[in-house]
This record gives C-alpha cells, sequence and structure tokens, in this order.
C-alpha cells in the first residue's frame, strides 16, 4: 500500500504531454494537452475552438516539429488558411513545406441518398492518409458534428465516431477535436461522451456590451490542472491565456526601500520610502491628486535610471506631460530617454481581461521596475465587470508583478457618499501600503490632506499631513490641531502667523534681556577697569615712597659718616646703624 | 462535361462504386448495383470499382466519408447514393432512373 500511494505523484507527471505552444494553455494544464489522445474543445459559436486548434496545429509544426492534419468539416482550406493569416500563422507555407495537411470535407445532405448499411471507413481512409502523407503527429477534427448534418443514420454516426477516436487514439496522435455548444450538453450531439480524456471548454460572454474571454479546463484525466475559468485573448499572435501559475504567495519579497518622490511622504514612511517590489494603493475623491502623487513615483523611479510604465485610463499621455509640467514635474525627459513609456487607453475600448493581457505582454516588453496603473476603478465602470471579477484579475496582476520584483502604483477613486476607507475594488486587502488622499472642507474652502492608512512591515506616521500642490512639486505640510480638529489652508496660514508673532515677540525679549546683561556686564568691567587704575596708582605711589625713603636714609646715613669722620670716631659705626634705620623707618 | 447519350439520344450512365477492400458489405452493394443497372440500364452504364485501400487519395475527389458509396457522374448533376444498395427502390430515385425504367 505504501509503496502505490508514493508511485502515484510519479505517475502523475509521466502522463506524456503534448505542449500547445499556446501561451498560458501549457501553464494551466501543467504541460498541454494529454500525448496520444483525443482531447475535446468545445464552446459557443465565435468561441474560438477552430482557432484554438489551428494554433495548435501551427505550433506544433512550427515550434515543436510536430507535422498536423487539419479536418475541416466546416471551412475551405482557403478559408481557414485566410482565417490563421490574421493570427499570424502561414497555412499555405507549412502545407508547402509537408508540415501541414488541410483537408475539407464536405458532405451535402441534398445530393446523398442513403440505402442500406454503410460505414464511415472513406472518413478513416482519407484521415489516415493524410497523416501518413506528412508523418502527423497532431490533427485537428473541426467539427465532427457537421456529419450530423449530413447524414441521417445517428446511430451509425455515433458508433462511428467513437471508433475514430478510438481509432486516434490507436495511431497515436494528439487529437483536437472541437464541438458546438449545445443546450444542456457540452456538444449538441454529446459527443463528449466518446471524448473523456480532456475537455476543455471556451465561452464567451457579453457584459455591457463588452465581451469577456474565457477558458476553463472541464476534466483532464491523469493530471492536475488548473480549475478555475481563465480570461483570453485572441490577437494577432495567436490566443493567450492569462498566466495563471503566479497565482501564490512564494514570491522573493525585498528589503530595499524606493524614495516615493515626496520627501515629506518618505519621512512618514519611517524616512526611506516604499519597499522594493510592494503594491501602493492611492485612493481618493475626485481631485485629490492621486495622478500627481503617481507623478512623483514615476519620476522619482526613472531618476534612479529605472524603467517605468505608467498606464493611464483617463488621459492621454500629452495631457499627463503638460498637467504634470504645471507642478514642475517634467516627465517627457524620461520618456525621450526610453525609461518611461505612458500606455494610455481607454478602458472602454476592450474587455477587462484584454487590458490584463496587454499588461502582461507590455511588462514583458518593457521590464519596468515601477508600474504605475491610474486608475484601477475607472476598469471597472468601463469593462462592465463586476466588481468581483475585477478583485480576482487586478489579484493576478498584483502577484505578477510581485513575483517580478515590480513595484505597482495603483491610484483609485473613491465616489462621493461612500465609506472613505472602501475602495471600489476592494483591494485594499491586496496591497501593502495604502495611502489615502482626502478633503477636508472648513472655513469655506477645501483642503487636501493625506495619510498613511496602512504599511505592511514599517513603523509609519499616524499624521494626517496637509498636502500641498506648488510650482515645484507636491509638499505635505505639517498639518495643525486647532480646536476645530485639523487645521488646514488658511486657517493653517492663520495658524502658522499668530506662531510666527509669538516667535518673534520672544525672539524681542530675548534680545532686550541680552542687551541689558550686556550693558551689565559692560558696567562691571569698567568698574574693574576703574580699581585697577586705582591699584596702579597706589603701587606707584608706594614705590615713590619707598624711594624717597631709600634716598633719605641714604643721605642720612651720609651726613652722620661725614659728623663721624669729622668727630673721628670709626669702631661703633656698625652697631650704631640698624638703630638708625629703625628710626628711618 | 456535357451529358453522354447512345445513338437513341438515352442518356448513358458512368457509375463510381467506392469500396474499402473486399467486404461483405463491398461485395453486396457490387452485386446489387449490377443488378438494377442490367435490369433499367443494360447495355448503356458503366460501372467503375474504387478501392480506397489501395487509392487512398481517390477518396478526397469525391467527398468520399461513408463506404460503400455510389457516385453517379453521368448524366449530371453528381448524385451519391451511401449503403449496400439493398433497398432497390430508393436506389432507382437516387439514380434517377424511376422514369427512365417505364
Amino acid at each position: 500500500m505504501k509503496l502505490k500511494r508514493a508511485a502515484t505523484p510519479i505517475r502523475e507527471s509521466t502522463l506524456p504531454k503534448c505542449p500547445t505552444g499556446i501561451a498560458g494553455f501549457d501553464e494551466i494544464t501543467l504541460g498541454g494537452l494529454p500525448r496520444g489522445r483525443p482531447s475535446l474543445i468545445c464552446g459557443g459559436a465565435g468561441c474560438g475552438k477552430t482557432l484554438f486548434g489551428i494554433e495548435f496545429l501551427a505550433r506544433g509544426a512550427q515550434e515543436f516539429g510536430e507535422p498536423g492534419v487539419c479536418i475541416s468539416f466546416e471551412e475551405t482550406s482557403e478559408d481557414l488558411a485566410q482565417n490563421a493569416i490574421s493570427l499570424g500563422f502561414d497555412l499555405k507555407a507549412l502545407e508547402r513545406a509537408n508540415q501541414l495537411v488541410i483537408d475539407y470535407i464536405h458532405i451535402d445532405k441534398s445530393e446523398i441518398a442513403e440505402t442500406g448499411e454503410y460505414d464511415l471507413e472513406g472518413l478513416f481512409i482519407r484521415i489516415g492518409s493524410a497523416i501518413d502523407s506528412v508523418g502527423a503527429k497532431r490533427v485537428l477534427l473541426d467539427t465532427p458534428e457537421a456529419l450530423f448534418g449530413g447524414l441521417s443514420d445517428e446511430g451509425v454516426l455515433r458508433s462511428e465516431l467513437r471508433r475514430l477516436f478510438r481509432w486516434l487514439k490507436d495511431k497515436g496522435v494528439t487529437a483536437a477535436i472541437t464541438g458546438e455548444k449545445g443546450g444542456g450538453t457540452l456538444t449538441r450531439h454529446g459527443i463528449e461522451e466518446y471524448i473523456s480524456d480532456c475537455v476543455v471548454l471556451l465561452d464567451h460572454r457579453l457584459q455591457s456590451g463588452v465581451v469577456t474571454r474565457r477558458m476553463r479546463i472541464l476534466k483532464y484525466r491523469g493530471s492536475m490542472h488548473g480549475t478555475n475559468e481563465y480570461p483570453f485573448l485572441i490577437s494577432q499572435n495567436g490566443i493567450s491565456v492569462l498566466p495563471v501559475t503566479s497565482l501564490g504567495l512564494s514570491h522573493k519579497i525585498s528589503d530595499d526601500r524606493i524614495s516615493s518622490g515626496i520627501a515629506g511622504l518618505d519621512e512618514m514612511l519611517e524616512g526611506s520610502g516604499f519597499y522594493r517590489g510592494s503594491s501602493i494603493l492611492v485612493s481618493g475623491t475626485a481631485g485629490t491628486g492621486k495622478t500627481s502623487i503617481a507623478a512623483h513615483v514615476a519620476n522619482a523611479a526613472c531618476s534612479r535610471g529605472e524603467a517605468c510604465l505608467f498606464f493611464s485610463f483617463e488621459e492621454s499621455p500629452d495631457q499627463i506631460l503638460r498637467n504634470m509640467r504645471s507642478i514642475g514635474i517634467d516627465l517627457g525627459r524620461w520618456i525621450k530617454k526610453g525609461l518611461l513609456h505612458i500606455h494610455s487607453t481607454r478602458p472602454t475600448t476592450h474587455g477587462l481581461e484584454l487590458h490584463l493581457v496587454e499588461m502582461h505582454n507590455l511588462l514583458e516588453e518593457y521590464k519596468p521596475q515601477v508600474v504605475i496603473v491610474d486608475p484601477l476603478s475607472s476598469l471597472i465602470t468601463g469593462s462592465g465587470e463586476n466588481a468581483t471579477d475585477l478583485t480576482n484579475m487586478l489579484l493576478r496582476i498584483i502577484d505578477r508583478l510581485k513575483q517580478l520584483g515590480t513595484t505597482g502604483f495603483f491610484t483609485s477613486l473613491t465616489s462621493g457618499g461612500r465609506a472613505i476607507e472602501a475602495t471600489e475594488v476592494n483591494i485594499s486587502s491586496l496591497v501593502d501600503t495604502w495611502l489615502l488622499l482626502r478633503d477636508v472642507e472648513s472655513d469655506g474652502e477645501r483642503n487636501r490632506v493625506l495619510y498613511v492608512l496602512k504599511s505592511r512591515g514599517m513603523a509609519h506616521s499616524n499624521q494626517l499631513r496637509e498636502f500641498l500642490m506648488t510650482k515645484n512639486g507636491v509638499e505635505l505640510r505639517e498639518a495643525y490641531l486647532g480646536p476645530a480638529g485639523v487645521l488646514t489652508g488658511s486657517a493653517r496660514l492663520a495658524q502658522e502667523a499668530r506662531e510666527r508673532e509669538e516667535e518673534s515677540r520672544l525672539t524681542r525679549e530675548n534680545e532686550d534681556r541680552r542687551l541689558a546683561l550686556r550693558r551689565k556686564l559692560h558696567a562691571a568691567e569698567a568698574q574693574i577697569l576703574a580699581l585697577e587704575a586705582e591699584r596702579e596708582a597706589a603701587a606707584l605711589e608706594l614705590k615713590t615712597a619707598e624711594i624717597q625713603n631709600e634716598y633719605r636714609r641714604n643721605s642720612a646715613l651720609t651726613r652722620r659718616s661725614e659728623m663721624a669722620r669729622s668727630r673721628k670716631v670709626n669702631s661703633p659705626s656698625k652697631t650704631s646703624r640698624p638703630q638708625v634705620r629703625e628710626a628711618g623707618v | 462535361m456535357a451529358t453522354r447519350r447512345d445513338s437513341n439520344g438515352i442518356p448513358e450512365y458512368d457509375l463510381r462504386l467506392y469500396v474499402a477492400g473486399q467486404t461483405p458489405r463491398s461485395v453486396q452493394a457490387f452485386a446489387n448495383l449490377t443488378k438494377i443497372c442490367e435490369e433499367h440500364l443494360a447495355g448503356r452504364y458503366r460501372i467503375e470499382v474504387i478501392d480506397l485501400l489501395e487509392h487512398p487519395q481517390l477518396a478526397k475527389g469525391d467527398q468520399i466519408l461513408a463506404i460503400p458509396t455510389l457516385v453517379r457522374t453521368l448524366p449530371e448533376p453528381i448524385r451519391k447514393i451511401i449503403g449496400d444498395l439493398s433497398n432497390k427502390d430508393r436506389v432507382l430515385v437516387g439514380l434517377d432512373l424511376r422514369s427512365a425504367a417505364k
């Protein structure tokens, strides 16, 4: 038992698959269609079944070296070739290169009478000879259900179709069989009963005038597969299914910080800005400056030499350039340098999935470090999708960006009358940093304030800051708290003026005090000088007195010795001298 | 292609029978066909039997799917009858021979 269980995943991975080369499809199916088995591609009229099959064949021949056979029951080979050119495939050239055989099988009930028993061996022979003529590995049957319109014996047809699919399997070719959706069943005549290995359901839905194409792997025997509905797109490069393998939370994260381009905002985010590769949402009501902040982010990215991709759903590139010049941001130079690419489309031009596929393609093309979407919310109104669809799709875009390590900057318009903390698209839980812009109405004016509602992984400021648009870009001002709340605009200016006055009053007082003290100091110094002079004078006087005294004593001695000499006395002179000095002092 | 006629102005029939190998059904179809032709088209018909196992590429030209298939190439328009031709009346209708028989 244990051995068996261990063997299961190995068998899973060894189920041979046949890569279709269709962008995204091979990811969903973990490798492609089941090799050597028939698969059913079904869906309503115009959903892209035939194109899917043609691309499967053409890419097989071009990219995987597997020749193919196309058995068409509905379109002539000329029509098919013509249609395929619009997808970028030259079927005629492939036919000339012996990589492809297109056989148009036509059956017209009006020229056929049925009598007695028959089988479809002729069909088998035709397919078989087509396969053998190029050594085909892939077969497209588009769509064998057309036979039901040409032959009346349904019992024979059913058993023959069943035999055909088994026969294809025995031949070892990978077959794609298309079928048109019928009421209540996957195909009109229920041929899904006979093709049970892999069923791909294509669908296109009209919502508010916009078509969304979707694909779902209904069943894939013996293999894991993505089970969701995936939007897909038919473009000049064929079918692309939205890459969805990115769905997951295993992306690498970065500790790197990048500046928002607004000094005040960086300050609120620990002084160093956003995390690289994070998703940032700016939401706010109309005219709160969302695009201006986005322009700052773009400008900062390009200044660092990084590539930036700007998706604009409201303004043309020129309009953005002009408007941003008015607040002192010259984005034009970055476009010239090739760092900035502005992609402007109306949200209504095509369905949501096309927008997203287009984003994916541009991401591939430009490999930007920073992506700006301005605004997300217009996608929802333009596409006619409901908010849940949009949330799902944005989740995919955000995941894709995270996987690429690209910083995503989204703006979102909050319409009036709703909770300001609610975004239209409910993606707030998906983003890492959420900045909120708000109008504050007071004293007959409207002013903008900005605050950081959340920012994962950093100690962000909890302050409300006033947000000013100046000639030199966006500036954030410290907001004043007044008795009625946050002061903005002229109320803030008045407060600032009051503070300036107070400041200058204090400065003046201070100056006075300083002068007074200095005067006191000067007075003391003058006093010291006077005393010094007095001292010097006294010292001089003293010295004079001493000199006079000495002189007097000397002259007294002289006089005395002269007297002694005159008295002829010599010996007692020494004893008498101190007495004389004492007397002299 | 114009309709080929014999000296009496009656159209001649070119018939092709597509088969895949000597299956009982093919043999049956050929037998039924020759019998009908001998009865109704004696002397003014030709039958060509094409075995698709030997010439698979020929299936494309006449848009052959079902086996056996009888194709009336002449007189025009082209008519196809599929099956083992066991229902004689339907074969006659299919070949527009109902009127010719009278």
